[in-house]
């Protein structure tokens, strides 16, 4: 693998983990909204 | 989808990681905006009340549902995306993503939506989800679409839930109007595609997929396009007619599917002349979507107003 191709590659990666992490955290949100609410009802 | 979902496409043939916007490009994130604004307008326009939460979470589901079954009919359609200039730069098409890893993640998705629609507001619409992935991903895409030239008025289908399980999440029973909801957008697909297809050049026919317009011809097309429409005025209006709405939303559909059929009218009965223009196609297309949004908008707006003590 070429520097520039090494580059990318940790680039591409390093994108998806913060999306996957943000989205994982947002669930971790809205599912603690979910349960409040549905233990009020 | 594995974590290390890779695609070789370096130069010296060394697996790259495939990008995240290459996954979310496979939900068709376009056909989505009419998904997420008509699931809105079925929750807002639904008697009764749902928790802002439990509200979001409905269209999240349903969102995450239509993203999932576009994801499998990427998936699906890969090689026939392959053969069409519109559509042979998508990820798949594109060599940018594995098969596995798009099919992995659209059966993930879809999952994921039922699960969350099921736990958090109800089973009867986590199953109608269920039902829309079923109808769109399998019976829709890998069925019937490459074998009937009414293929849009099956797909037409699929659009139509989102509205209906949006109101069933709030009121959790099936009744009038979230049928008339899809019956709505059931009937609207066909003029409005078909009135694309008229003015645009696909390769539909290249790739073996039967569109009406190249199967039948134009005159049954033009025809066809009528008669839908001329089906969709009594539908639309229906709502207002058994009294699901006041006369705010009965206004508007009579007005917005009088225009739609003064439109409608000359594409069904013309024929393209050799140098051709095709203005009252491309006026009909534009139009169809606005009678859309405008139809829905006024709906929501309807029954605010009625539940507010706006209106009696």
């Amino acid at each position: 693998m070429t520097p520039e191709e090494q580059a990318e590659f940790t680039r591409r990666r390093k994108a998806r983990n913060y999306v996957v992490a943000g989205t994982l955290l947002f669930f971790v949100v809205l599912f603690y909204a979910i349960t409040i609410v549905r233990m009020g009802d | 989808m594995s974590m290390d979902a890779t695609t070789t496409s370096t130069a010296s043939g060394t697996p790259m990681p495939t990008e995240w916007r290459d996954f979310f490009t496979l939900t068709k994130p376009r056909v989505m905006t009419l998904v997420i604004f008509t699931a809105i307008c079925g929750v807002l326009a639904a008697p009764g009340s749902i928790h802002p939460v439990l509200g979001f979470t409905a269209i999240l589901a349903i969102s995450m549902g239509a993203g999932g079954s576009a994801v499998l009919n990427m998936w699906w359609e890969a090689d026939i995306d392959a053969g069409m200039k519109r559509t042979m730069n998508r990820p798949l098409p594109g060599g940018r993503m594995r098969r596995e890893d798009a099919r992995d993640f659209g059966i993930f998705l879809s999952a994921v939506s039922v699960a969350l629609m099921g736990v958090a507001i109800g089973w009867l619409a986590a199953a109608l989800l269920a039902l829309a992935i079923v109808y769109y991903a399998v019976i829709y895409t890998m069925w019937l679409k490459p074998r009937t030239p009414q293929n849009i008025v099956i797909g037409g289908g699929a659009g139509a839930f989102p509205p209906m399980i949006g109101w069933i999440a709030v009121t959790g029973e099936v009744t009038a109007m979230p049928i008339l909801l899809f019956a709505i957008i059931f009937f609207w697909t066909p003029p409005h595609f078909w009135a694309l297809a008229l003015f645009v050049q696909s390769d539909y026919a290249k790739v073996g997929i039967p569109m009406l317009p190249v199967v039948a011809g134009e005159k049954p097309t033009r025809r066809q396009i009528w008669w839908y429409t001329l089906g969709l005025t009594p539908i639309a209006i229906a709502p207002w007619a058994i009294g699901g709405t006041s006369w705010i939303y009965g206004m508007t559909a009579v007005t917005l599917s009088a225009l739609f059929m003064w439109l409608a009218w000359p594409v069904g009965q013309r024929m393209r002349a050799e140098v051709d223009t095709m203005l009252p196609e491309k006026k009909l297309f534009k139009f169809s979507i606005y009678y859309l949004f405008a139809l829905f908008a006024a709906l929501v707006l309807d029954r605010v107003a009625a539940y507010q003590g706006w209106i009696a």
